[in-house]
């Protein structure tokens, strides 16, 4: 953690990004700028070209044109010195989770660090299961194989594994995908927490309306290869555009606000909803 | 970023008693610090001073929280002064958390006797299944043959091209090589004796008896019976054949038989193939080493080489067949959880029907031989 940041300064700055494939037109020229300490979502439907961002912000895919600059560096111009350094201060939590099925979940959290840092395996093991814990995940957890987990003790441990050498910014590919709304909601709670606890800066993919709700700072929706708009949840319910009206009009986006928006109200008043008599 | 100074500790020179932190007590520095400060004393009375601490990431926060539970002693940890607020809010959460951690205790090994055991168990429990997996093939079979028109002919078909064609180059190379290699070591002692001509014989009955369906059978249990297994298993570990019973198609039927009656009909032929290319390897050797020409070779081939030596050949194949298809299926289906299995049960697909196919070529020469054949 760096004392002296500057919460108006962009982490990542996304400029006139053009992709296709074959014929196929993904981003027809897209930009996006991410500040430090937000929860930034990119939301948008199937096929709308998100996960081919994401994978164009963490180096596994490059764009045809544009330039992405990622805590300061210009992904498309770096060597693999840089590369390897920029990986370290970036964490990803994968749909699947991408937890590695040889090893048992305290494995999979320390391999990071086993790889990429001089402690020792003692230090690294009491670590992974501070990180096991801290994602409120139960200490038996950890001598389990990814194959027996739940979907959500897996995506826990998966954000466990992401948070491993304390990144700077996290990635999330769906963090709530197939999960229950009662784990839904306690993920949503720990992305919070994180990002609270360590002045991270994440960036997710989601369709979970509660989650924008609750965690997202600033979305960005997605449509026809564009950034049809982007702002807090509030601001883009209010948008006339019909790409973005799609996301609130459906029965799951009003359900979503009506049941929210009364609730994160209360959490900046800081007084409970209803009165004691 | 600013440039990184190492993480350190030292008693300050005018407090007594007094520890100055300073650094950066991160991930890439922590790890030579954090073994010097297992061995300062705990003493009493201490106070650490943060101010000099730069930045502080979770392993840093923890090293530190460690220190200052095992400098205070008795459970009790020295006051920390000048902390970067955010810094602080960090080490009160390892301290949080640090109670719910237990340590891991690692498994006691397990007595030698009952790791024996369990592995006696495991392999009679494998032995069971494998038989079961038999059976309910046999049972499929029968089924099938009663209602012809639920033979799959398609995967049938399929499968002959992709065990049995497609690897006519590798199994004709390699059997190939086999006469070659035959004929050249016998021809040396064959040479001592003048034997020379007896070098058909050797080609011959070594070929055609053994040489041929084993080299056959090995290759194919090692390309086909892997791929088996692997199909399988990807299938189950991807939820395919769970899929496929719901939707009423059996598994077996599908996916087993049309491979086993593939291989039945893929292998002998292969086998066949085999033993030409084999004798033709022979032959060639034969004639640059012994000087034994093409048509004495065959002159005495024909007398030295019955119809039966070549038909016991023949008719381990399809034994062998049922072998590697049966245990490359049955070591697909009983893959679990992720990839790793896959590449488990592939594994032991190979060896368990080589080792099977070698087996039952021992007890087939034990059986010719009884038989006088």
């Amino acid at each position: 953690m760096d004392t002296a940041t500057n919460s108006e300064e962009a982490v990542i700055q996304l400029k006139d990004i053009k992709t296709s494939f074959g014929g196929h037109v993904v981003h027809a020229g897209i930009d996006i700028e991410v500040r430090r300490g937000e929860i930034f979502a990119l939301i948008g439907g199937s096929g709308s070209g998100k996960s081919t961002l994401l994978n164009e912000l963490i180096l596994l895919q490059r764009p045809d044109s544009g330039s992405i600059k990622v805590l300061g560096l210009d992904l498309l111009d770096i060597d693999t010195k840089e590369t390897l350094a920029i990986r370290k201060r970036c964490g990803v939590m994968f749909q699947h989770g991408g937890l590695f099925g040889s090893l048992t979940v305290s494995e999979n959290i320390g391999l990071p660090l086993r790889e990429h840092s001089e402690l020792d395996d003692a230090l690294i093991d009491e670590l992974a299961a501070w990180k096991l814990s801290m994602t409120g995940l139960e200490a038996e957890v950890g001598a389990m194989y990814p194959t027996a987990l739940s979907g959500g003790m897996m995506k826990r441990a998966s954000l466990a594994r992401a948070l491993a050498l304390d990144p700077e910014l996290v990635f999330l590919d769906e963090p709530t995908a197939g999960l229950d709304p009662a784990s839904a909601g306690e993920v949503d709670e720990l992305i919070l927490r994180m990002r609270d606890l360590f002045g991270l800066t994440i960036v997710m993919i989601t369709h979970d309306m509660d989650l924008l709700w609750q965690a997202a700072d600033r979305v960005a929706v997605l449509a026809d290869g564009k950034v049809q708009g982007s702002g807090t949840m509030a601001e883009l319910s209010q948008s006339k555009n019909p790409e973005i009206q799609k996301f609130f009009a459906g029965a799951r986006g009003r359900a979503a606000q009506v049941q929210d928006e009364p609730q994160s109200e209360n959490i900046l008043s800081g007084s409970p909803a209803w009165k004691p008599k | 970023m600013h440039d990184m100074s190492a993480a350190s500790i030292m008693l300050s020179n005018s407090t007594p008693q007094q520890l100055l932190l300073a650094g950066d007590w991160t991930v890439n520095g922590i790890g030579a610090l954090a073994k010097s400060l297992d061995e300062i004393e705990p003493a009493q009375g201490m106070i650490v001073n943060a101010a000099g601490i730069d930045s502080l990431d979770s392993a840093g926060a923890w090293v530190l929280h460690r220190f200052l539970t095992h400098i205070g002693g008795q459970g009790e940890t020295p006051p920390v002064q000048e902390m970067h607020p955010a810094f602080a809010r960090l080490l009160n959460e390892v301290g949080q958390q640090a109670a719910n951690i237990k340590a891991s205790i690692p498994e006691a090994p397990m007595p030698m006797v009952a790791a024996l055991g369990k592995l006696v168990v495991a392999g009679l429990d494998q032995a069971y299944a494998l038989f079961s997996f038999v059976g309910e093939c046999a049972a499929a079979f029968a089924g099938s043959i009663r209602h012809p028109s639920r033979i799959r002919w398609r995967p049938i078909l399929f499968n002959i091209r992709s065990a049995g064609f497609d690897a006519l180059p590798i199994v004709g190379l390699l059997s190939f090589l086999l006469g070659i290699v035959v004929a050249y070591q016998g021809s040396g002692q064959l040479k001592q004796y003048g034997a020379n001509i007896f070098v058909a014989d050797l080609i011959g009955l070594s070929m055609l008896r053994e040489f041929a369906p084993l080299i056959t059978a090995i290759i194919i249990a090692g390309r086909s019976g892997s791929a088996y297994a692997a199909q399988i298993g990807s299938m189950s570990v991807s939820e395919e054949i769970s899929a496929m019973r719901t939707l009423g198609i059996a598994p077996l039927e599908l996916l087993v038989l049309p491979k086993i009656i593939a291989l039945v009909i893929a292998l002998p032929l292969l086998t066949v193939f085999a033993d030409v290319m084999g004798v033709l390897g022979g032959m060639l050797m034969a004639g640059s080493q012994l000087d034994v020409g093409a048509f004495e070779f065959f002159d005495r081939f024909v007398k030295a080489v019955s119809v039966t030596s070549y038909m016991v050949g023949i008719c381990k194949a399809p034994v062998f067949a049922i072998i590697i298809a049966i245990v490359g299926c049955f070591q697909g289906f009983r893959t679990q959880g992720g990839a790793d299995s896959v590449g488990i049960q592939t594994t032991r697909s190979v060896v368990q029907s080589i080792f099977l196919v070698i087996t039952a070529d021992a007890l087939f020469s034990v059986a010719f031989s009884a038989l006088d054949m």
